[in-house]
């Protein structure tokens, strides 16, 4: 970690001579690239690190060490992983969370975005505010009395079967889109007022239901700003850790991410097994971040920077 | 909700807010169906927040003048100020959190948020691998704090961690327990969380930077200023809105910390060393000790704190939409 504190520091002497020429003409740049390379380096060590211990079998790593030449490489961790602790049960949790809840999220905030970009009343900014703040309560402030309220709030039989919104996948699918809904109805309002009025205007002369308006002008005009809240959604749904934790009883009911916590000791009983059921519940993010890298950022930038 | 349900009908009787009307007008007459599916599908996601957001936020404040068992509502009592005045004198936790929420602000101020602004400035130029650099740095922050606290516990590993591996005090005697030792386990989470925060912020602060009109750096140049100088008095004061963001961005994570303090302190809540305002909350809802009064005393602390920051969020960015109204 010293390393982060040190180049600033040792920074002034490289940029002084490059950033005029940096835009036209790239010069030599083997300070920065060895500083940026290194960097990079080091921030991929403990994933990499991870792999390592992965990948090698529980006896070589018990005689030898963890910091240790491998005298073989094998993927059984990840199989005992996968098998002992039932890791597909957890992830088809995580998949009947993730997927209604953006699904949900998006829908929603994209009406309530919609309403709010194109319908101008007294309290647009009021009712945009009260989202987007809602956002930004941190979980912890809220999670009390919600768990209080999740435990008074019956259901029935057939969409939970403690009867509860308690231990139920609905709750934590509702209080998703609840909370995530700020976020997105921010970025997606933000999103519609680039669009011309003109657009919509229009299909009302020619008298065109708003609900056409909604669904068949404005919805399909969004579609880059929804592929990017829907990576990141996905992404950010599937790692919750916190509603889960809380809102559902231990057991074989909270998704993989809350899973993780107690399935290490129990099953994840020594390091190689802890990294390969840490790496498997990366995997989906890894794999949607890798194919969607530049929806998933700018998800994240055109909310926050604008 | 009904409010919503008539709100179409009301602002054309009425003009509302005087500078939008000449530009925003248009034909507007909503029938009874239009109205209809706009209050559904505003209303829902309405209701959805009132109920499950705002609703138990007001119930904490609420909550946290009150002792109750969280059994019966009937056993609620009215007991006004007893459990702040509790927590702040007979509560020996409370104030190491306060504390370590304070580190874990300055830390992260100081330390990650200025590197990855710093790294965001080295990036935004053309240079060749940058898009690989970026990846890798930002790459911890598309895992989850569970995960990235597993994996640092595996490098935290006192007897078998890479850290002590390295450093050659894994032998016994000489053992370190990063995670253990509460004068050091606090900083061990920190590093943990500074490795994905400095991405976050790399990120935001390049998207900035694209906005930024390189004329102004050329210029800057020109006048002979240096890579620092144009940076601090030229990059750095024209970006005050995605400062701002930065800012907030900061000071909510390091309030919200929960998750990788939660999975490397071992999932049993609050440790000596590593108690967090979060993590005291969710000590108090379940559990024989549980105290509904004091988590909600905490919560409503951590929510006035956390809306100075939230109101400066919105203040920077809706001050703008006022402008261009």
């Amino acid at each position: 970690m010293s390393a982060t504190a040190t180049p600033p520091a040792a920074r002034p002497r490289a940029p002084q001579d490059t950033p005029p020429a940096g835009r036209s003409r790239p010069r030599r740049q083997t300070g920065r690239h060895l500083f940026l390379g290194g960097i990079s380096l080091l921030w991929l060590v403990p994933l990499l690190w991870a792999m390592y211990t992965s990948l090698r079998p529980y006896e070589d790593t018990a005689k030898n060490g963890y910091l240790s030449w491998p005298s073989g490489l094998s993927l059984d961790n990840f199989t005992d992983a996968w098998a002992q602790s039932g890791l597909a049960h957890f992830f088809w949790n995580s998949v009947l969370v993730t997927v209604p809840a953006v699904l949900g999220t998006l829908f929603f905030s994209a009406a309530v975005a919609f309403y709010v970009s194109r319908f101008d009343f007294r309290w647009n900014i009021a009712l945009l505010m009260l989202f987007t703040a809602g956002n930004l309560l941190p979980a912890q402030v809220l999670i009390t009395p919600l768990y209080r309220l999740y435990l008074q709030w019956n259901l029935p039989g057939w969409m939970s079967d403690s009867f509860l919104l308690y231990n139920s996948y609905w709750g934590i699918i509702v209080i998703h889109i609840a909370y995530q809904c700020g976020f997105c109805t921010f970025v997606l309002s933000n999103y519609m007022k680039t669009i011309p009025k003109e657009i919509t205007e229009a299909a009302l002369v020619d008298g065109a239901p708003v609900w056409r308006q909604f669904f068949q002008i404005v919805l399909p005009l969004c579609r880059p700003a929804f592929a990017a809240l829907a990576t990141l959604e996905s992404i950010w749904i599937y790692n919750d850790f916190f509603w889960p934790l809380v809102l559902i009883e231990t057991g074989d009911k909270r998704p993989v991410t809350s899973a993780l916590a107690s399935l290490e000791g129990q099953y994840f009983t020594n390091p190689n097994l802890i990294a390969a059921g840490a790496l498997m519940t990366a995997i989906p993010t890894l794999i949607v971040y890798f194919a969607l890298q530049r929806q998933f950022i700018s998800g994240l930038t055109i909310g926050a920077g604008k | 909700m009904t409010s919503t349900l008539e709100a179409p009908e009301e602002p054309a009787t009425t003009p509302a807010a005087p500078p939008v009307p000449a530009r925003r007008r248009r034909p507007r007459r909503l029938g009874l169906r239009d109205r209809l599916f706009l209050g559904v599908i505003v209303g829902v996601p309405l209701l959805a927040l009132l109920i499950f957001v705002w609703l138990p936020a007001l119930a904490s404040f609420a909550l946290s003048f009150t002792s109750w068992d969280g059994l019966s509502l009937s056993e609620i009592d009215w007991i006004g100020w007893a459990n702040y005045r509790e927590i702040f004198t007979n509560y020996p936790p409370f104030w190491p959190a306060v504390q370590h929420n304070v580190i874990w602000l300055l830390f992260t101020a100081l330390l990650p948020t200025p590197f990855g602004i710093f790294l965001a400035y080295q990036l935004d130029r053309k240079i060749r691998f940058t898009r690989i650099y970026q990846t890798a740095i930002f790459l911890p922050m598309v895992l989850s704090l569970a995960v990235v606290g597993l994996i640092w516990e595996i490098i935290y590993n006192p007897d078998n961690g890479l850290l002590n591996g390295i450093i050659g005090a894994a032998s016994p005697g000489t053992h370190i327990d990063w995670l253990g030792d509460p004068d050091l386990n606090l900083w061990a989470v920190l590093v943990a969380s500074a490795w994905r925060h400095t991405g976050y912020i790399m990120i935001l602060y390049l998207a900035g930077l694209k906005g930024f009109d390189p004329a102004l750096k050329e210029a800057a140049a020109l006048d002979g200023a240096n890579g620092r100088q144009t940076f601090l008095r030229v990059v750095f004061p024209a970006l005050k809105p995605v400062n701002i963001v930065i800012l907030v961005v900061t000071a909510m994570e390091s309030l919200r910390a929960f998750d990788i303090v939660y999975v490397l302190g071992g999932g049993i809540g609050s440790k000596p060393g590593m108690e967090l305002l979060s993590l005291l909350i969710t000590d108090n809802i379940v559990g024989e000790t549980s105290h509904i009064g004091y988590g909600s005393a905490i919560a409503v602390i951590m929510l006035l704190v956390s809306l100075t920051a939230i109101c400066t969020f919105l203040v920077q960015n809706f001050r703008k939409d006022k402008e261009e109204a």
